[in-house]
């Protein structure tokens, strides 16, 4: 694994090569490994290590980035070079900033250990062990299951010639399960830091559960219906509201939150922050440029109370139209390495549960439900209308029918489009916030939500 | 890179495996943008290194390292050796490899301007020149513009003898114009939306594209569509521009061809297919006027999935997916091909990058334009009532590639044969074959495209792959049109 003083000694290397005026170097990579399976057997076993170096040089108010793997004298001499070349061509920008300096990031605020020795060693035998014992729930339960077990340990630095040096080390674990019956399927997927946070066999067998339950399918009118989303639902969708929470889309007149800020958006029951700090997140503690993350209320009882910016978008934000329009302005931590188009975002989203000891379980959810449909997972999300934030997706391994409080079998897949908006005022109900882990989005701590007139629109063949 | 090759190619000989192979790969890239008048992005990136795949106790194995000194390629040989025995493990049955003939061999994609050549002056001048076209029509608010030019330099050897040195250049570029008014965003993009025209071509393909001199229209569009009518709901006859019939093609035959899928094999992460292999050459997929080839072949075009060999080393090929709206070929590999009774791979896997294994991929699936002349003012004219739908806005469709909706950036009525009033938000949806079926005509060779899709993603861990997509507009009969905006 590439060290801190790895990376400072690499950054020294670079520096020797740089008349610019400032400096920067970005590293990130790692050793990581996936073990796939499907059809009860490993189809794909892959690993890797790679390490890319990004720098980046301010030159005369310009700045370029340029990048490569390789670590030896002369492709240092030739990134920076090219770097170099790219921002000499460029014409000034007035908003550019000087690089962060070693205030930014000064190592005394918290540093969430995330980088488990447990993780970091697993190996090829390990994680077949692991896919075995799900083979074997599937072969008990007469089902096919699919999937991958997968680990990785990984860096992210930041060095600049300003004196800031920031860097960060975690590992990860992940695995994935769906099973698979002659009409039916069923689906679990988790991510931790620390593999030891979840066991694959009870995920195995959660998943195997689903797909005996959901078997001959009925099929269900479309139409609006009350349904509960398991966590893994909730935060593929979600995921696609908060690329527009940075004040550079504000700027660009791309978000959602365009005249919104500070309004009551959604229900009393929806408070959302980033906080990259809680026990169940993870990811560096630093943004693309070094500068330490902050906690951020999102949403405070419905009201959208702040937006995230960079150090860059915060000073742009401040001189625009927008500064009175928008709530506190100030850098928070989440820019992505500069130069980018996106500007920033929250990537740590904690979603709390709703009055404060009355969060539901799913069961309890189920048990208090007339008429309602259970979602295990969605798929293939993507976004129909930019300002209502109209969704578009499936249903996918696990939709029940619930009636009379008990889940009644399972139901076809529906498409649903569903305003975000809409979904946020029609929250009834919500369990204990959990690090949920899903295909369309990036990891989040949300709980599962019960939810009047979610829009199925149609229902497809399976 | 022959010796890199003959490091780990040797540590596999001397374990005795069944089969191993090596991809050596060099992979350049620039990108640069704009935003509002200003340089939004620029940066170069390379990138090298050596993914080794190997077959052992009939399981696969496949590490990759940047490290390409001796040591480096030797210990990645044998993890890869190390996890193809954990692989065999958890096996049903052993992996079976349809045979090859070895390869000695160059190819390059041609290019008659090399991209890397133009200045980064030049390259920004003109995304800056678009950028001021963009924004002189009042009532834009963002103007976004890309340029973006790869070279991918691959060597691969494998134990069958194989030595096959390949060089992909690509380049591409686009725009999106948007307003923002009221409580609506609206979008227009050139030559299509999510990056614009993609293809393996040089500069020359700049040139082609006309980027400025349709910038002022686009742009116009933009803005009027909020003074455009709601698309209207209901059961229409529609017509899809030849970039969106693109992306139709690639979810709801591309995807669904895909052998892997089809045999389980993506069942946890992309899906699987409807398409059961009883299928083949029994499902009338569509009417009598659809028919789809996935061509790898450099006589198809400069497509993303153009190529002279596979990352197995195997030709490339041209076959037959639907014919006369039969189903008659899916997309297959070396380990997959004797599930359909061929004795040979259709020449399909492809990797993203050194460090990633190949798989099953999309090469140019693209639909052949009418056999009779028609242009798309022609089909317009023979068109009562309808709706012309161009350039993708949004594009969903289930996991196992039946249900699927689409929406584009903008639509216009069609009536009494002719174009008639600016329509916003339109979509429609469908099943992949009642779709297919209702396809009753196709313009002809003169409105034919091969567009570039630079961005399909699958695999897990996920790779993202260009693919190629021919197609002219055609006309589909009684679709079901704005479900999604729809209360």
């Amino acid at each position: 694994m590439l060290t801190k003083d790895k990376a400072q000694s690499i950054f020294a290397r670079v520096l020797k090569f740089s008349s610019a005026d400032e400096t920067e170097l970005l590293i990130s990579g790692g050793r990581s490994a996936l073990t796939r399976f499907a059809n009860n057997a490993i189809t794909q076993n892959v690993a890797e290590e790679n390490y890319t170096l990004s720098v980046r040089v301010n030159v005369n108010g310009r700045t370029a980035r340029a990048t490569t793997n390789k670590f030896d004298d002369e492709s240092i001499r030739r990134v920076v070079e090219a770097a170099t070349n790219l921002a000499k061509v460029q014409a000034p920008d007035p908003d550019l900033l000087p690089m962060a300096d070693a205030s930014a990031f000064d190592g005394k605020g918290p540093a969430p250990a995330r980088n488990f020795f447990e993780t970091s060693t697993m190996g090829p035998q390990e994680r077949a062990d692991a896919v075995e014992k799900i083979v074997q729930v599937a072969h008990k339960q007469k089902l096919t299951t699919a999937g991958i077990y997968s680990t990785s340990e990984s860096v992210d630095a930041i060095l600049n010639s300003s004196g800031l040096v920031a860097y960060y080390t975690q590992t990860s674990a992940e695995c994935s399960i769906t099973m698979l019956a002659p009409d039916s399927s069923g689906w679990q997927k988790a991510n931790s830091p620390d593999a030891r946070n979840f066991d694959p066999v009870q995920l195995a067998e959660i998943a195997a559960q689903k797909a005996k339950a959901s078997a001959g399918p009925q099929d269900l009118a479309p139409g609006k219906y009350t349904v509960i989303l398991e966590p893994a639902a909730v935060l593929d969708l979600l995921g696609f509201i908060f690329w527009d929470w940075g004040g550079q889309a504000i700027l660009d007149e791309r978000s959602f939150l365009n005249n919104r800020v500070g309004t009551k958006l959604f229900g009393e029951n929806i408070s959302i922050s980033d906080d990259v700090y809680h026990p169940l997140q993870s990811g560096a503690p630093f943004d693309g440029e070094g500068v330490r993350r902050q906690r951020v209320l999102l949403v405070e009882k419905g009201v959208v109370s702040n937006l995230v910016y960079a150090r860059g978008t915060a000073e742009k934000v401040r001189k625009s139209e927008f500064a009175d329009k928008v709530g506190p302005v100030r850098a928070t931590g989440h820019g992505f390495p500069i130069p980018n188009e996106i500007g920033e975002m929250p990537m740590n989203i904690v979603l709390y549960s709703g009055v404060a000891g009355k969060s539901r379980t799913v069961d309890e959810m189920i048990g208090g439900t007339d008429e309602g449909i259970l979602v295990t997972r969605l798929w293939y999300i993507r976004e129909v209308d930019p300002y209502e934030k109209i969704l578009t997706g499936m249903t996918r391994d696990g939709t029940f029918l619930v009636k009379d409080g008990q889940i009644r079998g399972g139901i076809r897949n529906f498409r649903f489009n569903q305003s975000m908006v809409a979904l946020l005022n029609n929250v009834l109900e919500m369990g204990e916030p959990v690090r949920a882990s899903g295909e369309e989005s990036f990891d989040m701590v949300v709980p599962a939500m019960k939810i009047r007139d979610f829009n199925f629109t149609e229902v497809t063949k399976f | 890179m022959k010796q890199i090759a003959g490091w780990a190619l040797d540590v596999c000989h001397a374990n005795g495996v069944q089969y191993a192979e090596i991809r050596i790969v060099d992979d350049r890239q620039r990108a640069l943008s704009t935003k509002n008048g200003k340089v939004g992005y620029v940066s170069d990136s390379e990138s090298l290194g050596a993914g080794i795949r190997v077959l052992a106790n009939g399981a696969w194995g496949f590490a990759a390292t940047e490290d390409l000194t001796r040591e480096g390629v030797e210990i990645t040989a044998g993890r890869a050796l190390e996890i193809a025995r954990s692989s065999a493990r958890v096996k049903q049955e052993d992996v079976r490899l349809a045979p090859e003939k070895a390869y000695v061999d160059e190819w390059a994609s041609p290019c008659r301007i090399d991209p890397f050549s133009t200045s980064v002056e030049e390259n920004i001048h003109l995304l800056l020149k678009i950028d001021a076209e963009l924004r002189i029509v009042q009532g834009i608010t963002l103007a976004e513009t890309n340029l973006n030019f790869r070279r991918y330099e691959q060597w691969f050897y494998n134990t069958d003898g194989s030595d096959i040195h390949q060089t992909k250049t690509t380049v591409g570029a686009g725009y999106a114009a948007y307003a923002f008014s009221g409580s609506e965003i609206m979008k227009r993009s050139y030559p299509n939306s999510f990056g614009g025209q993609w293809q393996d071509k040089g500069y020359e393909l700049i040139e082609e594209l006309k980027l400025v001199e349709n910038a002022r229209r686009i742009a116009e569009e933009a803005v009027a569509l909020h003074k455009a009518d709601q698309c209207p709901a209901g059961n229409f006859d529609i017509i899809l521009d030849s970039s969106q019939l693109g992306l139709q093609i690639h979810e709801s035959i591309g995807h669904p061809i895909e052998l892997d899928r089809v045999l389980g094999m993506e069942a946890n992460f992309a899906g699987m297919s409807f398409l059961t292999i009883d299928k083949l050459r029994k499902l009338k997929y569509g009417s009598e006027i659809v028919n789809v080839v996935a061509d790898a072949t450099e006589a198809h075009g400069p497509g993303l999935g153009t190529f002279k060999y596979d990352d197995e080393g195997v030709p490339a090929q041209c076959t037959p997916v639907i014919n006369n709206g039969l189903f008659t070929g899916y997309l297959s590999s070396r380990e997959t091909a004797h599930t359909i009774g061929l004795d040979r791979s259709g020449g399909t896997m492809r990797a993203d990058g050194w460090n990633r294994i190949p798989m099953i991929r999309m090469t140019n699936i693209s639909i052949l334009p009418g056999a009779k002349p028609l242009t798309l003012d022609q089909l317009i004219a023979s068109t009562d009532y309808g709706i012309f739908f161009q350039t993708n806005r949004s594009w969903s469709i289930d996991d196992k590639r039946y249900n699927f909706q689409f929406g584009t950036e903008i639509g216009w009525e069609i009536k009494a044969g002719k174009l008639g009033r600016m329509l916003k938000n339109p979509s429609y949806s469908g099943i992949t074959t009642e779709f297919w079926n209702s396809m009753d005509a196709i313009c002809s060779r003169d409105e034919w495209t091969l567009w570039g899709t630079p961005n399909c993603g699958k695999g897990q861990p996920q790779q993202v792959m260009g693919t190629g997509h021919g197609a002219s507009p055609a006309r589909f009969k009684r679709v079901k049109v704005g479900t999604a905006y729809k209360a």
